[in-house]
């Protein structure tokens, strides 16, 4: 039985650059603005280094495949730089690669970096690719928004709710998240909405108008991780540490066995079990200081909140409209402004939400500071309702 | 030797719903052609966007084969049209593969005229009175493009017909036709162009159709044993009125009365497949056993068939055919959108329209039944039906290794378990509808949804599934087939599928 994850290792250093459509940087200078508040964060050089993992998802238009991008743009001393992809989930995989790199020993510092450059495409939204050649002769050839929309009908129908009503939940999801991402000074949206204004903005994807969906965003984060021991050794205070990694991926049940209904993640309920388990925790919704959970749609975000098992099954719309998820409410979501406002620059995202729940658990969050949070936990999803890749990370004050 | 009776053993039809408003045509070119404002009454059937020859042959064929998994008594599939998608590709083997067929059947396409669905409907015939064939199956289909601000695109209309030839359970018995060959140019299209271009109509009625019809009628009369006042039916494709038709029954001898609707009013003239298209209508309406039909095709000469129906006819009733066809419509009266299905308008169709659309004809092939034919599998050790097909069974319980069988979805009932009507992915008509759809004997399928009434789509409506182009390959000159859900708004259920049992 293995051991598990917990404690065994520390981040030393976080960096985030500003996000947002970033006319004035490309993949490297996002990645280099990243790096250098993380190295100075953590307060070690370049040649300390012993691996690095590198995240981005989308060849054509970022940063190109292999891990000569990231050795190039921050000048690493020729270490191993091991390029990861799995969707949306992209920067969980290389935060879990250096992870697992340092508590392995094989690694004393390790370094991961997720960047983005999605506004380089001449449009708004995801570029569209291909999956394969099988695969594009017989999916349907849709978008993000359409493929995630596709959770309100199905749970609409299982819970017996109307349209408007989850409208209106979710509208209430993403006032929160513009709320949050206001007080974020490197939050891709800054503004405020209100839910008149969410309920009548204009369809993308029934139901999704568009402020139901999350910002297409350029930007970078990056994590130093090391052993909790080397950390203390090297005088860090407050030390963070990693209690769960988990993930789960879709192997066709969702979208080929019926016994799957399209209300809800599959993967999600299985990796937030795992990292419960993994983390000790066995009361969520009491034991979670505060979540950053992968809200690519309000709806996502919605439906997330059951898969957690941080809202009883059905119950998401009642805990949504009592501000349960708000700022002020029992466990704060989307704090930093989420995908929704900080925004989504792929490769990058699960290292941002890492990122903002390690300012919070050092107290370093600003503005937006939670009072005393121990447990944070992210959710990083990528691909569609009915076939997707889940991560869920815990990490939280050491010895918490 | 007793004389072994040949002619049709069953009948299918199918027009696009969609019912262009000539009215919205013609005031539209009103500004350029006012000669047209008399000329916009009624409505003319328009292909979806997706549509073409081969995809509303196949929906004609469905129509006559039913949903029996079966298909296996069809040996021969001859398909006319002038219209057809590939120039060098087999387009009867499009279908064949889209029904399923086996791979020993003969298909054959038969292009190059109007005649071209009498023609194949003659080879069949042939086939099987030489006993080569047993069950000939005739598709006959046309999509014919036409210049805007012409009267074609007033007079065409969009459809496919589908009858089987055999001599088990014949509905109507062939007694005996001709063909007549003249080079009579009344349009033509040539290799290189996309539209037919049209000499006076004037000289075609009067030089063509009036004195080639009739000779044709005289030598199908003498091959069949009958005289002019047996024929019942006198079936003939013309866009020169119902009044000229009865003259021309009349110049041979037949009633005016037997003169047959040639649907101008409410579907257009089908191209290739009108003659099929009129047939299987007559069959529907005004046929009863005994009756003679003849059947006539101009075109480079003419064709000209003489059946009579047997008692046999009403076992086709349950048909959708062409009368059911006409019931299911939906006016359309915006006639920048037929110019757009049309490909007549240069518009702006974004950058996500941009994608590369190149088909791996490797993995076409390899995924042939699958792609073309929406077969999935069924495990043989648990019965867990899935698509696409695996060496591993999804089977949560049980992954079965190569347990599985081939399973046919297409004919199978489905409802809507999720959905979506997404306005940012590219479609040619927005918003582009597609979900989740669950088979009630178990298996799903995220598919593209298409003749969506907007609006009515819920979770829990019936669909049912139909062969339709998927994608154009601009580039290349090719296009993807697959099979898409049209949910049937008369279904929006309460109640939705969720747990299937499985």
């Amino acid at each position: 039985m293995a051991s598990g994850i917990k404690d065994k290792v520390a981040i030393l250093g976080m960096g985030c650059s500003k996000f947002g459509e970033r006319w004035d940087a490309g993949p490297e200078e996002l990645m280099v603005e990243a790096y250098l508040e993380a190295m100075q964060d953590a307060g070690i050089e370049p040649t300390q280094l012993d691996a690095a993992w590198f995240s981005t998802h989308i060849d054509e238009i970022g940063t190109g495949k292999g891990g000569t991008p990231l050795s190039l743009a921050l000048r690493l001393p020729n270490i191993a730089v091991t390029r990861v992809e799995n969707f949306c989930a992209s920067g969980s995989e290389a935060l879990r690669g250096a992870v697992y790199a340092v508590a392995s020993g094989a690694a004393d510092i390790a370094l991961a970096v997720g960047v983005e450059k999605l506004k380089d495409t001449g449009y708004g939204g995801l570029p569209v690719g291909n999956m394969g050649t099988l695969n594009p002769q017989w999916s349907p050839s849709g978008s993000a928004p359409g493929n995630f929309a596709q959770l309100a009908s199905a749970y609409r129908a299982k819970h017996g709710v109307s349209k408007e009503d989850l409208k209106r939940a979710i509208a209430h999801v993403s006032v929160k998240s513009h709320a949050n991402g206001a007080k974020n000074p490197k939050a891709h949206l800054r503004n405020e909405v209100t839910e008149e204004q969410v309920l009548n903005a204009p369809m993308i994807a029934e139901p999704l108008g568009l402020f139901d969906c999350c910002g297409v965003s350029d930007g970078a984060a990056a994590a130093i991780v090391t052993t909790p021991e080397i950390a203390k050794a090297m005088g860090k205070k407050n030390i963070v540490t990693v209690k769960a990694m988990q993930l789960s991926v879709s192997n066709g049940l969702e979208s080929q066995h019926n016994s799957w209904d399209g209300s809800y993640f599959h993967t999600a309920r299985i990796a937030a079990k795992k990292a419960y388990k993994e983390a000790g925790i066995d009361n969520p919704r009491e034991q979670v200081s505060m979540m950053e959970v992968h809200d690519c749609f309000s709806v996502t975000e919605l439906v997330t909140m059951e898969d957690l098992f941080i809202s009883p099954e059905g119950g998401a719309v009642k805990d949504v409209m009592d501000g349960f998820y708000d700022a002020d409410g029992k466990v704060p979501c989307q704090i930093d402004g989420g995908l929704k406002c900080f925004g989504h620059p792929i490769g990058a995202s699960g290292l941002r939400m890492a990122y903002e729940m390690y300012l919070q658990l050092q107290g370093r969050a600003g503005e937006r500071q939670l009072p005393n949070p121990k447990i944070g936990l992210t959710h990083n999803l990528g691909g569609a309702p009915s076939q997707n890749v889940c991560s869920v990370t815990i990490i939280g004050a050491h010895g918490a | 030797m007793a004389q072994q009776s040949v002619g049709l053993t069953a009948y299918g039809g199918y027009i696009p719903r969609l019912r262009l408003q000539r009215k919205a045509v013609a005031q539209a070119n009103a500004w350029v052609a006012p000669n047209f404002l008399g000329k916009g009454k009624g409505e003319r059937s328009m292909a979806n966007w997706d549509e073409d020859a081969v995809t509303m042959a196949v929906e004609a064929a469905r129509d006559l084969l039913g949903p029996d998994d079966d298909r296996s008594h069809v040996d021969a599939l001859y398909f006319g049209s002038t219209t057809m998608p590939f120039k060098d590709r087999l387009n009867s083997g499009i279908i064949a593969a889209a029904l399923t067929l086996e791979q020993s059947v003969r298909a054959v396409d038969v292009a190059s005229t109007q005649r071209a669905g009498t023609s194949a409907l003659m080879q069949a015939l042939s086939a099987v009175k030489a006993g080569e064939a047993k069950n000939a199956l005739v598709l006959a289909s046309d999509h014919r493009k036409t210049k805007a601000v012409t009267s074609q695109e007033l007079d065409f209309g969009d459809g496919a017909a589908a009858v089987m030839v055999g001599t088990d359970n014949v509905i109507a018995r062939y007694l005996g036709g001709a063909s007549l060959t003249v080079d009579f140019v009344d349009h033509f299209r040539g290799d290189t162009e996309e539209f037919d271009y049209n000499w006076e109509e004037r000289w075609i009625r009067d030089e063509g159709f009036s004195k080639i019809v009739p000779k044709a009628v005289k030598a199908a009369l003498e091959n069949s044993g009958i005289t002019a006042g047996d024929i019942k039916h006198f079936v003939l494709p013309c866009i020169f009125g119902d009044k000229f038709a009865q003259q021309l029954a009349k110049r041979s001898g037949i009633s005016p009365d037997a003169a047959r609707d040639t649907l101008a009013a409410n579907c257009g003239e089908t191209g290739a497949a009108h003659s099929l298209v009129m047939l299987v209508h007559t069959l529907q309406t005004e046929a009863k056993p005994g009756d003679k039909v003849l059947v006539l095709h101009f075109g480079g000469g003419c064709d000209a068939l003489v059946f009579e129906a047997t008692d046999k006819l009403s076992s086709q009733a349950g048909k959708r055919g062409i009368t059911g066809s006409l019931k299911n419509r939906v006016e359309e009266t915006n006639y920048l959108k037929f110019l757009t299905f049309n490909g007549l308008i240069e518009w702006e169709k974004g950058m996500r329209a941009e994608q590369d659309k190149k088909t791996a004809l490797t993995t076409l092939y390899r995924n042939e039944d699958m792609l073309m034919g929406l077969v999935g599998g069924r495990c043989k050790e648990t019965g867990v039906v899935q698509f696409p097909r695996s060496r591993i069974s999804v089977n949560p319980n049980k992954h079965t290794v190569d347990t599985q069988e081939p399973y046919k979805f297409a004919e199978k009932k489905a409802k809507i378990l999720s959905w979506s009507a997404d306005f940012l992915s590219f479609s040619m008509n927005p918003p582009n509808h597609y979900g989740m759809v669950v088979f009630d004997e178990g298996g799903r399928i995220m598919m593209d949804f298409t003749d969506v009434e907007a609006g009515t789509v819920d979770s829990g409506m019936e669909v049912k599934l139909v062969f339709r182009i998927k994608e154009f390959d601009e580039k290349r000159g090719f296009r993807r087939y697959f099979w898409k859900a049209v949910p049937i708004a008369s279904s929006a259920a309460k109640s939705q599928t969720g747990q299937a049992a499985e």
